[in-house]
């Protein structure tokens, strides 16, 4: 066990007098740069200080003090907490920042989307679209002014619902029976979806010459939506030379609900259900970054037992998260359903251990803000124990022996989709497609949060950054997740599971608050603005799905086309995080 | 040799074929439709097929389980039903997708609310079925229901009438808590009138 080295702590505004300030709001911290040195800025905090792991950006919108407010939150593959800079511009039409892709490549998709919900111009950005709304949508939703159609209320607990009685269903509001504002000058019959030409003009900046040095014609193909097999609603673009992939882009936004402007309403224990819909295969995982977020916040500590039952719990949650992207990949690779099926028993009897916990066997709704929901109920610790010690390491080498030297399976994923070290880190990728890069950063270890720091195991890490090295990334961690359970079960203390008496109003002091867990799919964030009301000011998701995709493309061309659905499952997403 | 992976691998299927059979055998017909066979397929030592024969078999709910909200009401003696609904809200207030409305009663002489709820709307379209609800309700009256198996033909808003469960069936699902509950409003009441007895 090892304790981080402690952390010096640099102060910009005096290395850089000229351009970056301190953020002195109350509750807040981090740096205010101008925006005209942005870029200057972060090479240097790339290339001297070492923060080269730029994970989240993220979109405000002070409407009150009439500015837009860029947040970006940069880390150190060595370890060590976060340094976050923001840029401030005033909330005047077009609201112009320079794009960082030049410098991180990893904030393209992220750019995008605030482009997308707060229509902040990222100027200098290779290919600026919307992301998650459709191409005719009408203004950003996620400017505080924006109300969407048949708005009812600002914030809940709605009014209008209690104690009228007053029974309104939406689809009865409405009488057209869809919620969707035009613009005001729409006409559906002379509509031509201009992002699809974007898409294509994308696709089509990149030349690619063939091997021989003979140019050929290139075909687009649409994979989707839907189809990328079906691990959601999701479409791939692709221009293919031949059968080998010149260039590729993900095609998202199926399933966007607007989850931010959601949280934004919620109080905050309301939102505690909504994050189990995000990744919905670890949803316990989305509960502890969530948790933790508004925790820092409050500035509340959870008692002990709480916090062993909520490693237990999220540990578990990361075996039956393999489990599904394992069988998953398996599928893509062409191994059908049988080796799925062998790993969704396992799934399932942890999912039986969730839902005598919890309650559910999935939208477990388990954390709340200093503890979790209940105790452990009698019995089912006995069946973590049985699990934990008897079953489920016997299973995964099972799985071991069966996939590892499957003849198919190596020549399918070794060398296949392969993402080097550096790319990776550019990239802003996360979770088991970093580590199987070979860069060891695992939250767990390089900013311990809750309890990881008392416990002994290593981090699941590969060299070669290809399919196969993140299939044994993610059976590693599966054992490693074991030994986690094993040891907390030891240590597991009585006591007290929450801090307090339970409250369904909590005072959340003002300030913002990153929050983040290393979720089953890479680096889960929250990052939360109060102003000490009932609800957040600002709600964002760092959705680790969402931002792995970025290097999507990259690792895709030269590939077959076959390759694509592999490399897809290889990353292992979920759509309801990769849309939000 | 190339295949020697695949053949390996294709052992580890061959074992769990056989396995289905000889637990099949070892249990000797007992491991289908009775409730034993259930558990031990839902166990650690589970071997063989997983399958629960759903409608014919049916899992048992752990307590916890949570589907949908109800209204407990306790009843009297002679019969009569006093549901533990105060219509103090709270529940309304908590619940994230707001599915539920309640219509106070009001006395009609002075106009002042009485503790009653004299309409009570659960959205079932709507409900996420969190159970928050029921985690914040200060009176025990909202509960998560088991009952599962509600497929209809329309959307279907629940009102108090659909809503209302006698205790005796909230003791039947989750025994534990019932009997934890009782015994916490018990003493609270034990407590509340040794107060005012000591303040007479």
């Amino acid at each position: 066990m090892t304790t981080p080295a402690p952390v010096e702590i640099l102060d910009f505004s005096t290395i850089f007098p000229e351009f970056v300030n301190a953020d002195i709001r109350p509750g807040y911290s981090g740096w205010i740069i101008n925006k005209d040195h942005l870029i200057e800025f972060a090479t240097k905090l790339r290339d001297v200080y070492g923060y080269d792991l730029l994970t989240s950006v993220t979109g405000v919108d002070y409407l009150p003090d009439e500015k837009m407010e860029v947040v970006y939150h940069a880390f150190k593959t060595t370890g060590g907490s976060v340094l976050n800079y923001k840029v401030q511009v005033p909330r005047l039409d077009p609201i112009e920042i320079p794009s960082l892709v030049p410098v991180y490549p990893g904030v393209e998709l992220q750019e995008r989307e605030i482009w997308d919900l707060y229509g902040i111009v990222f100027t200098g950005h290779p290919d600026l679209r919307r992301i998650l709304m459709w191409e005719g949508f009408a203004g950003h939703p996620l400017r505080k002014d924006w109300k969407e159609a048949y708005f009812e209320e600002e914030n809940k607990p709605f009014k209008s619902r209690w104690p009228d009685g007053k029974i309104v269903q939406a689809e009865n509001n409405n009488l057209f029976s869809d919620n969707i504002i035009y613009p005001t000058d729409f006409d559906p019959e002379k509509w031509i979806p201009e992002g699809e030409e974007a898409l294509y003009g994308a696709l089509a900046k990149y030349e690619y010459t063939n091997k021989d040095g003979i140019k050929s014609d290139n075909i687009v193909v649409n994979l989707g939506p839907q189809h990328p097999s079906t691990h959601g609603v999701f479409r791939v673009s692709a221009v293919l030379d031949g059968e080998i992939i010149a260039n590729l882009k993900p095609v998202m936004g199926y399933l966007h609900r607007n989850h931010e402007k959601i949280g934004e309403r919620n109080t905050y224990l309301q939102n505690m259900p909504y994050t189990d819909r995000l990744d919905y295969l670890s949803s316990l995982s989305n509960n502890f970054g969530y948790a933790l977020a508004v925790e820092k916040l409050m500035n509340i500590e959870v008692p002990e037992r709480a916090e062993y039952i909520r490693v237990i719990m999220a540990e578990l949650n990361r075996i039956t998260n393999h489990c599904m992207a394992l069988g998953a990949l398996f599928n893509d690779l062409g191994t059908f359903f049988t080796p799925l099926i062998y790993l969704l028993e396992e799934r399932e009897l942890i999912l039986d251990i969730f839902e005598a916990v919890t309650g559910s066997r999935m939208m477990c709704n388990y954390f709340r803000f200093g503890g979790v929901a209940r105790d452990l109920p009698a019995g089912t610790l006995e069946m973590i124990k049985g699990l934990a010690f008897e079953r489920l390491p016997k299973k995964v080498d099972e799985i071991d022996r069966f996939m590892s030297e499957n003849e198919i399976i190596r020549s399918r994923g070794i060398g296949q989709g392969v993402l080097s070290a550096e790319d990776a880190i550019k990239y802003s990728a996360t979770g088991p497609l970093l580590r199987a890069s070979g860069v060891p950063y695992d939250i767990r270890r390089a900013d311990p949060y809750s309890i990881y720091e008392r416990f002994d195991f290593d981090v699941a890490v590969r060299q070669n950054g290809d399919i196969f090295d993140r299939y044994m990334v993610r059976l590693d961690e599966m054992r490693q997740s074991i030994r986690i359970i094993q040891q907390a079960i030891k240590g597991l203390p009585g006591g007290e599971i929450q801090t307090g008496k339970p409250q369904y109003q909590v005072r959340v002091p003002a300030g913002e608050s990153y929050g983040r867990v290393e979720s089953p799919k890479g680096e889960l964030g929250f990052y939360i603005i109060s102003t000490g009301k009932p609800n957040p000011w600002r709600y964002h998701v760092r959705a680790p799905s969402f931002i792995n995709l970025t290097p999507y493309g990259h690792m895709c061309v030269g590939q077959k086309i076959a390759d694509i659905v592999a490399i897809l499952g290889s990353i292992d997403i979920v759509l309801g995080e990769v849309d939000r | 040799m190339y295949g020697k992976g695949i053949l390996k691998g294709l052992g580890v299927t061959l074992k769990r074929y056989i396995e289905t059979y000889v637990d099949d055998i070892r249990w000797m017909g007992k491991r289908y439709y009775k409730a034993e066979g259930i558990a031990h397929r839902s166990s650690k030592d589970a071997k063989g097929i997983f399958t629960i024969q759903y409608p014919e078999e049916i899992l048992p709910s752990p307590e916890e389980f949570r589907f949908l909200p109800f209204l407990v009401y306790d009843e009297g003696d002679n019969g009569e039903h006093t549901i533990r609904c105060t219509s103090c809200g709270i529940c309304a207030k908590v619940c994230p997708p707001q599915c539920i409305w309640i219509v106070r009663t009001t006395n009609p002489a002075t106009g002042r609310p009485i503790p009653d709820p004299s309409e009570f709307y659960i959205d079932a379209d709507i409900c996420m079925n969190c159970g928050l609800c029921a985690e914040y309700c200060p009176f025990d009256a909202i509960k998560m229901d088991h009952a599962y198996e509600l497929a209809s033909y329309s959307r279907n808003i629940m009102n108090l009438q659909t809503l209302s469960k006698s205790a005796t069936y909230y003791e039947k699902i989750r025994p534990i808590n019932a009997t934890k509950e009782n015994q916490a409003r018990a003493a609270k009441l034990a407590a509340r009138t040794a107060a005012t007895i000591k303040t007479e």
